[in-house]
């Protein structure tokens, strides 16, 4: 599953455009993502340029 | 606000503005202008650069909302060679903020609704000459008809993806930037800098425009096929740190370009999208705010034109997708088709097109030279370098 860690998302809309489900909704204060149609894809993590939206689950390594 | 209306437009980019603005001067009487944000141009996701011919083409001039005026492109290879092109052409780097309130005003003055803190959630199907269009404004839910909307609501697209215009971008094809604002640094006011590296930025490019003497926007783009062990942020500190390690941050922004070909459909019953929603960007420069100037004059005269004629099915707003492709379809491809091409190349590769250029006198640098250095492995792509320079 993927999350949007809020305190490092710009707002900027990008992820949304390569969501191929048009799951990922984009608010004035905060990103939504409709789990039941999201596919799973990962397109959102690989492009956010603030690194924003990581798997859930998965290791978190500081560089 | 009204129930009913006759165009309502979602998003006040430069697209929507201009979009809502010429459509309630072509002949609609209720004109709905809708935007997310509080607050119009804000933030800024974007370089501001534009060229003086397409400012002038749909704005014109105002010393209000221009930072810089520019007339040098250098660029910086790999190993650090510089290559100062030679262009009689003049550009501006813009104050976006004021910029959009500008054509958002402009739009207003013509008789045009603007709403703000008014999210769009949904667009349903076209009926009995209608569509509705779900909004939250301040925390309130409203349904409004229209008889025709245009989606001009950026990047993430969403609105054309509900009524069935599939706008989802490849993910090698989305630019994934970021951008500084950057300032206690020298920059020359007049000059804009790209920087081509895959170290910097892989397949995209480094971007300094100055905002004054001590400040710039600073920003890279990388593909997204790129970004997933790489993300845009890194890139761009890494830069600023090592190139300009006193400088000082003021702001920092995400933000995603399209770089594809152009949609095949851009119009529905009822429904038009334009700028970066409908994809209408330079692939190969990233540049959008022309084209959304452009695209959202075309949408607005046909929706307008549409109200007149009591006539809003796709047959009759189609008017406006044959309009497009006819002027900016073709072009849009060639560069796309450069862009394709560039992507592949390596440092050593920007490296020896700068060598080239070395021995040439100034004026001999021109673009074209330099993009026709660029495609010499594959001489199919010179005609597009021919064509997509030519008026320049
Ligand atoms: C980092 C970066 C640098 C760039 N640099 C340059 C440059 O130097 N030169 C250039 O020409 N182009 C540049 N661009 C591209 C340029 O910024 C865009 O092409 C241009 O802003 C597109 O205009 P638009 O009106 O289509 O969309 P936008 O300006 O993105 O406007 C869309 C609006 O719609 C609103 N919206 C979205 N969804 C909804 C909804 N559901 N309801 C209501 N409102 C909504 C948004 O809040 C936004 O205000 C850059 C882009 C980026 C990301
Ligand atoms: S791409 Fe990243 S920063 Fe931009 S809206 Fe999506 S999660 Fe937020
Ligand atoms: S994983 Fe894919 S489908 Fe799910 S939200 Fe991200 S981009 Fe959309």
């Amino acid at each position: 599953m993927v999350v949007v860690n809020e305190s490092l998302c710009d707002l900027c809309g990008t992820c949304a455009g390569v969501c191929p489900a048009n799951c990922i909704k984009i608010l004035e204060t905060k990103v939504l993502i409709d789990y039941n149609q999201c596919v799973e894809c990962l397109n959102c993590a690989a492009i956010c340029p603030f690194e924003a939206i990581r798997v859930s689950g998965e290791e978190v390594i500081k560089v | 606000m009204k129930r009913e209306y006759d165009v309502v437009v979602i998003g006040a980019g430069p697209a929507g503005s201009m979009a809502a603005r010429y459509a309630a001067e072509t002949g609609a009487n209720k004109v709905l202008l809708l935007e997310r944000d509080r607050e119009i141009g804000v933030p800024v996701r974007c370089g501001e650069a534009i060229s003086e011919s397409s400012l002038k083409k749909f704005v014109g001039v105002n010393s209000q909302w221009i930072a810089s005026i520019i007339n040098e492109v250098r660029f910086v290879s790999p190993a650090g060679y510089v290559v100062d092109a030679y262009t009689p052409a003049r550009g501006f780097i813009l104050h976006r903020r004021l910029f959009d309130h500008y054509l958002a005003l402009q739009a207003a003055s013509s008789g045009v609704e603007v709403i703000t803190k008014a999210n769009v959630e949904f667009v349903d199907e076209y009926k009995d000459g209608f569509r509705h269009v779900f909004v939250d404004i301040f925390n309130e839910k409203y349904t409004i008809k229209s008889r025709i909307v245009i989606a001009a609501d950026g990047v993430e697209s969403r609105i054309a993806r509900q009524v069935g215009i599939d706008t989802t971008v490849k993910l090698k094809d989305m630019e994934s930037c970021v951008q500084m604002l950057v300032g206690n640094i020298n920059v020359k006011i007049n000059r804009i800098e790209f920087y081509l590296s895959t170290d910097l930025a892989p397949g995209g490019y480094l971007w300094v425009f100055p905002k004054d003497e001590n400040s710039a926007n600073i920003g890279l783009g990388i593909s997204g096929d790129f970004s997933n062990s790489k993300h845009a942020i890194k890139y761009l500190q890494e830069f600023v740190k090592t190139k300009y390690p006193d400088a000082s941050i003021l702001t920092t922004v995400a933000g995603g370009v399209p770089c594809t070909k152009p949609l095949e459909k851009i119009v529905d019953d009822g429904f038009m999208v334009i700028g970066d929603a409908a994809r209408q960007v330079n692939p190969m420069t990233g540049g959008g705010i022309a084209l959304s100037l452009a695209a959202g004059k075309m949408a607005g005269e046909v929706a307008g034109l549409a109200i007149k004629e009591k006539n809003t099915t796709a047959d009759f707003l189609m008017k406006y997708q044959k309009e497009w492709m006819k002027t900016y379809g073709a072009e849009q491809k060639r560069y796309y088709r450069l862009k394709e091409f560039i992507r592949t190349l390596k440092n050593k590769d920007f490296d020896d097109i700068a060598l080239n250029l070395k021995d040439l006198s100034p004026e001999k640098i021109t673009l074209t030279k330099i993009f026709t250095l660029a495609v010499r492995k594959k001489p199919a792509l010179l005609v597009d370098v021919v064509r997509v320079f030519a008026n320049i």
